[in-house]
């Protein structure tokens, strides 16, 4: 059953009724970037027999009806789309935002912050420093409803993650691999819990309901646990104190670290 | 609007119909019934559209009245039904008046049992469907109390009965390879094909543990690997090797190794597990599995013809002449209630 490591970007079945486009192994800025592009133009290839797409951190997926559209024949189509162009040289998707969410890191409410500080090689100020100050991008969305993965943050934060499962509540900023999470509701997680914001990730009266897109921005700012206890009593509407501004796509520049596998 | 007060009901029950599609790029999975087939059955017998919310109840039903006349069907996991202290048949319709008491007792076997109203269950609408998400905190569980509405019945027929396959007690489950099987080892996977598991006690709509009495499946690198799109029936080893399976109401991304996935006609039958019950997995070619799938389909779009009257037991019938024993009870013109609801 063990198949050889396979080359990318490949096309792989996921499931009886799934197809996953995969640009690498490890993720970078450049993955992403591609995987977000060729699901912008997946779009337009929809069709009977496919029933929806998504993205993940480096792939694009296809869910269909396998008994209207063959495997060979959605192979096929995605194949033609996937060599049309260097996908690692497209660009980012129009209408991205940038946050600003404020967040506690450290403290009773985000107890795991000096154990990441630790595996990371850094103080505790430092962790708040690096962290508070890295400029990420919603990779992907996942996991809960609107609950992002964000990244990628510098080598130094490539952590595994935790054998052990524990809870977090909702807005808890949890770090491993590279990446941020920040969770939609209370949920186990392998991740370290290193902050905690009052952004709320889906909002079932908002609209829209899911505030995220894949290919924002943003920063959580670290605020006092004064400030945070301010921000998460006074506001109701999930915003969490968060502001967001649209990104001039003319003038923005990309600044994320690639990650070294 | 005619209906059911609840009285008791199982601490897990919810809403639920096929789900909503179409929001797992927004990290939304699609959810709906853990056993899409007894949600089509109970479509067949009540003449109506499969798509239709019914109540899902895990391990026990409830004790419930009814507010006004109505017709129900009861299907997937097996529970003693009575009205009014007479025994209802199972994966069965039937016709409730104004005042009947419904009881419906502990799972013989199976986990997951449906109520269905014709008409459906009435309930507001959120992304296209009614299911509960209880993982995303869309909707809620049923409670004592609750008053569930029918929507508008346009259907006649009670009295119908399904004979339906067994799925109630775990068995030899068919899975095809994951994008990520290759990351087993070949002896950790050749152990995993032979290894008897039994239905472990944490199982919800998200997932079901798998024991087994032998050591963990790991995957190499398990711990560093890039989290990917998850789809229902993946089997997810988490960190310390142990198999869950995932069921409707999984999360839609996640990095723990999946050593196979569970393919969808075969899907119902891991939900309907009972603790305790045995499952084995046998990894399916893709021809095997489309032609698995072929036939689930054409036996899902059979039910509505499959439907036979109820042959009573006159024994156990203790009010026998409140029953209807001369006009038909069944719908001579049933084809136009074709996609009802």
């Amino acid at each position: 059953m063990a198949e050889p490591a396979p080359h990318f970007p490949v096309i792989r079945n996921i499931g009886l009724d799934g197809m996953l486009v995969t640009f690498a192994s490890h993720l970078s800025e450049a993955s992403n970037r591609a995987a977000l592009a060729f699901h912008a133009q997946l779009q337009h290839l929809l069709q009977d027999g496919i029933a929806e797409t998504s993205t993940s951190l480096a792939s694009a997926f296809v869910r269909f009806d396998p008994l209207c559209l063959s495997h060979a024949a959605l192979n096929a189509r995605l194949s033609e789309l996937l060599h049309s162009r260097d996908w690692f040289e497209a660009e980012m998707p129009a209408g991205r935002k940038f946050w600003r969410i404020p967040c506690l890191y450290g403290t009773d409410l985000a107890p795991q912050l000096a154990e990441a500080a630790d595996a990371a090689g850094l103080s505790e100020t430092q962790a708040i420093e690096r962290l508070g100050g890295s400029r990420v991008r919603v990779l992907a969305i996942g996991f809960a409803p609107g609950q992002p993965y964000l990244g990628p943050l510098a080598a130094e934060w490539n952590l595994p993650r935790l054998k052990a499962l524990q809870q977090v509540p909702a807005g808890a900023l949890v770090q491993a691999i590279s990446q941020f999470v920040l969770f939609t509701g209370p949920a186990p997680t392998g991740w370290r819990h290193v902050g905690q914001t009052a952004f709320s990730c889906f909002r079932q009266g908002g609209t829209p309901p899911i505030p995220l897109t894949p290919g924002d921005e943003v920063v959580f700012e670290p605020v006092s646990r004064v400030d945070f206890l301010k921000i998460r009593g006074s506001t109701t509407d999930g915003s969490g104190g968060a502001i967001a501004t649209e990104i001039d796509t003319e003038i923005d520049t990309e600044t994320d670290t690639e990650i070294i596998p | 609007m005619s209906g059911l007060v609840v009285h008791n009901i199982s601490p897990i029950a919810s809403l639920q119909d096929m789900g909503r599609a179409g929001y797992l790029k927004q990290g939304l999975s699609r959810g709906g019934a853990a056993d899409r087939q007894a949600l089509a059955e109970g479509a067949a017998l009540l003449g109506q559209s499969p798509g239709i919310a019914a109540l899902e109840m895990a391990g026990t039903g409830g004790e419930f009245e009814a507010t006004g006349d109505l017709r129900i069907a009861l299907t997937g996991a097996p529970m003693v039904a009575m009205l009014d202290g007479v025994v209802l048949a199972w994966n069965a319709s039937h016709a409730l008046v104004k005042g009947q008491r419904l009881i419906l007792g502990a799972a013989k076997s199976g986990v997951y049992g449906y109520l269905h109203f014709g008409g459906g269950i009435d309930a507001p609408e959120f992304l296209g469907s009614r299911s509960a998400h209880l993982l995303a905190g869309i909707g809620r569980r049923v409670q004592t109390g609750d008053h569930l509405t029918c929507g508008p019945d346009q259907g006649e027929a009670t009295g119908l009965g399904l004979k339906v396959s067994d799925r109630f007690h775990g068995g030899p489950v068919r899975v095809v390879p994951s994008v990520q099987t290759n990351l087993f080892a070949p002896d950790v996977l050749e152990r995993f094909q032979v290894t008897k598991f039994t239905r472990g006690p944490r199982a919800n709509r998200m997932g079901v543990e798998m024991l087994s009495g032998g050591g963990g499946f790991t995957a190499d690198g398990q711990l560093d690997i890039l989290s990917e799109v998850i789809v229902p029936g993946d089997i997810q080893m988490t960190g310390d090797g142990l198999p869950f399976v995932l069921l409707p109401e999984c999360q839609t991304t996640g990095g723990y190794p999946r050593i196979a996935t569970v393919i969808p006609c075969d899907l119902g039958l891991v939900a309907q597990a009972p603790a305790g019950a045995a499952i084995t997995f046998e990894f399916v070619t893709l021809d095997q599995a489309l032609a698995a799938q072929a036939r689930y389909g054409a036996t899902l779009k059979g039910l509505k013809n499959a439907c036979q009257p109820l042959i009573r037991d006159v024994a156990n019938m203790g009010d026998l002449l409140s029953y209807q024993l001369i006009s038909g009870a069944i719908s001579a013109h049933d084809d136009k209630e074709d996609g009802n609801g």
